[in-house]
């Protein structure tokens, strides 16, 4: 069995590190390269990394496979959710004008909320497929 | 109460005929209990169907809908769009939809595992967004989007068969099915390269502008060949009689219904709508091709049926002729004939599905679909029988049945556009029909069933009454004709008046 | 005859060629799955291609840029990446399937063994 000292002492710092830089892309999407769907991603390969490292029964302990199929549908509930509150705020689905006092403002309330919603369900669904796909066919490591 | 969450939500119909389901999609995922999961599905689809209602009553009296989404203004946001053309292909989806998921527990519960049968109802309420959700868009890269949801989901909802086979039919759909995304994708590129716009109404516009341009024949040849893939028009529908046979019973009767027609909506939409102007789609070379295809495989499609084991696989084969009917009545360019089409999207939708809810209750009793385990099924299993030879007798055109009616407006549309050998041709394939109907309804009633055969009762009622809703619909709305002719007549004639 | 200045639509071309000829010419279901990546992909060059403006940077607002280019082939093609990216882990998982449930992911094999069975 191959030692993984030295990677996992380094994922130790670095994958919180990818979880910030997800978080940062996540919410510069407005003025920058970046939004739900990236952020999703990165931080779904941190997950994968993770569980490439310590393992996919840790990574599953940690990680639980119950609570990723949770924030997949919590996400896309968020994006729905704004939507159906943008029509009983008064105005069209998906109207974020109408979730604020003053347009602007509602625009943007709204555009990180619906990102929020799609990055939750995209890191959701990465970590899913990961876990699928590993734990399929295993025999003792 | 009630009256104040109406005059609310009364304006957004058409905006919620695509998100509940989808939320609804995602309550499936949380409650995980199959039963509770198959009642939110089941409340769902049936308002939605109701819904669909709702917004086709609209458009008959008040005219098309247009809905911004997002509250930007038409051009430059997304637009729902409901005419007469999509509001009847609406109400056809949403209400297949609902009502195939009737038959869906007891028939589900032999093909697919307990604990993963909250992710199907998941699933099968994504496919019903996309559909629905392709079908009433006004913007043409929103229907790429609903395609590939909707596609995604059929390739899921297919993988679950019991078989190995639906695994590789799945793939091999998928393979096939994202090539014509692509396709479709491309094309509407191109489009917008030329008129830097992706609204339906205002591509027409902005492309009689521009005039003769080949870059918009290639568009208009790449998304023909995307929505013909997708269509499963004959060379290209090899996809199908795999993809029909090995997917759960349940699966086929709601796909058979709905993905092809949403297919046939687009490629009128594109073909009459966006190209028109452009490219004067009044019987020259592209109605020509597409009679030719139409005709072959209204024969070969019947013709390879007849020679079929596997009931379902026939039925697939039956299907891929009636695709080229409504491709035929598409190329005659007239009215009777865009009538004769879209009337078959409706009146096919509900033959095709109660015929495989049929064999969905066939498999759930016999556990298996070939021509032996039909026989002596006219007294095994008389009320389900029946349904297949009704059903069947409309598939063949006999008066008083749906079939009839399609024919009808084809043979019109024949005779109109000058082409009474075409007209012939339509009325010999109807015997192709007969011939494959009749080898089962043969086995079914003239055969005695084999010695030391199990004892099987009736199919349940929870099948059964889906079954004869559908089979019903085909002798009532083959009387009644004004939901299904009567709005088809309005949108043909709205079409080919260059309406919108 | 060759407009070099259109050299984006010969790599769109290749691209796509490449990518249909790697699914229609290969037996090996992966192959076909990275095949239909490639013929995606140059899909999404095509349209970001089309999107640029001669003279105009990237289409994030920043001091001192007058020129942009067209953001919504960006954002459209975003679309196309997820849509992509679902349709290969979909792809994916049923090869997954089909290797634990014939044995073999060579679509001739795969054929052989079916038609083996219909034969029984």
């Amino acid at each position: 069995m191959i030692s993984h000292h030295i990677p996992r002492v380094l994922s130790k710092l670095l994958i919180p590190l990818i979880m910030l830089f997800a978080l940062y892309v996540q919410f510069h999407g407005d003025y920058g390269p970046g939004g739900g769907f990236q952020a999703g991603v990165i931080f779904g390969a941190g997950i994968i990394l993770y569980a490439l490292l310590f393992g996919l029964d840790q990574a599953k302990e940690v990680f639980r496979p119950r609570a990723l199929e949770f924030f997949m549908a919590a996400g896309v509930l968020l994006y729905g959710g704004v939507g159906i509150a943008a029509i009983f705020a008064g105005g069209n689905f998906l109207a974020y004008s109408a979730l604020a006092h003053d347009p602007t403002h509602g625009q943007h309330l709204g555009i990180l909320l619906v990102e929020l919603g799609v990055g939750t369900t995209v890191a959701a669904v990465m970590a899913t497929i990961f876990f699928q796909f590993a734990g399929r066919g295993r025999t003792d490591d | 109460m009630i009256e104040g969450i109406w005059t609310l939500i009364g304006d957004d119909l058409p905006a919620l005929q695509i998100a509940v389901p989808l939320l609804a999609a995602t309550l499936c995922i949380l409650v995980r209990r199959p039963m509770a999961a198959w009642s939110v599905a089941m409340v769902v689809a049936w308002s939605s169907f109701a819904n669909a209602g709702v917004l086709l009553h609209r458009v008959l009296t008040t005219g098309t809908i247009s809905y911004a989404e997002g509250g930007w203004p038409v051009p430059w946001g997304i637009e729902l769009r409901i005419d007469l053309l999509n509001a009847l292909v609406l109400l056809v989806v949403t209400g297949i939809c609902a009502i195939v998921l009737l038959a869906a527990p007891r028939s589900i519960k032999a093909e697919i595992p307990r604990d993963k049968q909250y992710l199907f109802y998941a699933t099968y309420l994504l496919c019903m967004t996309g559909l629905a959700g392709m079908t009433i868009t006004g913007d043409a890269f929103n229907i790429f989007v609903f395609l590939e949801i909707s596609s995604l989901s059929s390739y899921a909802l297919i993988s679950q068969g019991s078989t190995r086979r639906a695994l590789t039919s799945a793939i091999q759909y998928l393979v096939m099915g994202t090539i014509g995304g692509t396709f479709i994708l491309l094309g509407i590129g191109m489009l917008y390269m030329v008129t830097g716009t992706l609204n339906i109404v205002d591509l027409a516009d902005q492309l009689a502008l521009v005039g003769p341009n080949r870059t918009v024949l290639v568009a208009a040849a790449c998304i023909a060949v995307g929505v013909g893939i997708k269509l499963a028009v004959f060379p290209l529908h090899i996809w199908l009689p795999n993809a029909y046979t090995y997917a759960p019973a349940i699966v086929t009767a709601f796909i058979a219904a709905t993905s092809t027609k949403v297919a046939y909506y687009v490629l009128i939409r594109f073909a009459y709508s966006i190209f028109r102007i452009n490219l004067t789609f009044d019987g020259t070379q592209p109605s020509a091709i597409l009679m030719m295809l139409g005709i072959a495989a209204m024969f070969l499609g019947s013709l390879v049926a007849i020679f079929q084991d596997d009931i379902k696989r026939m039925l697939a084969y039956s299907s891929v002729a009636q695709i080229g009917y409504m491709v035929l009545g598409l190329s005659f360019a007239n009215e009777y004939g865009l009538t004769g089409g879209l009337v078959h999207v409706f009146n096919h939708a509900v033959m095709k599905c109660g015929l495989f809810l049929v064999l969905a209750c066939v498999l759930l009793r016999m556990r298996s679909t070939r021509l032996s385990a039909f026989e002596g099924l006219g007294r095994r299993m008389p009320l389900t029988f029946a349904a297949f030879v009704l059903g069947g007798l409309s598939l063949v055109g006999v008066p008083l049945t749906v079939g009839f009616v399609s024919k009808w407006y084809l043979v019109l549309g024949a005779l109109e556009a000058g082409l009474w050998p075409v007209a012939v041709l339509i009325l010999m394939s109807s015997i192709l029909a007969l011939v494959y109907i009749w080898r089962v309804v043969e086995v079914g009633y003239f055969k005695a069933p084999p010695e030391g055969a199990d004892e099987i009762t009736e199919a349940p009622v929870s099948m059964l009454l889906p079954t004869w809703i559908l089979i019903g619909s085909t002798l009532v709305f083959g009387v009644w004709t004004s939901l299904s002719a009567g709005v088809a007549s309005a949108a043909a004639r709205m079409l080919i008046g260059g309406g919108s | 005859m060759i407009e070099w200045g259109l050299y984006n639509y010969w790599v769109v071309i290749f691209l796509m060629m490449t990518g249909l000829y790697v699914v229609i010419a290969r037996g090996n279901l992966i192959k076909k799955i990275i095949g239909l990546n490639i013929f995606q992909v140059s899909v999404i060059m095509f349209y970001v291609s089309m999107g640029k403006v001669k003279g105009g940077t990237a289409p994030i607002e920043a001091a001192g840029f007058e020129v942009y280019s067209n953001p919504l082939p960006h954002v459209l093609m975003l679309t196309a990446i997820v849509v992509g990216v679902a349709t290969t882990a979909l792809a994916l998982a049923l090869v997954v399937r089909i290797k634990e449930a014939y044995g073999t992911i060579e679509e001739d094999e795969i054929r052989q063994i079916e038609s083996n069975e219909d034969a029984s």
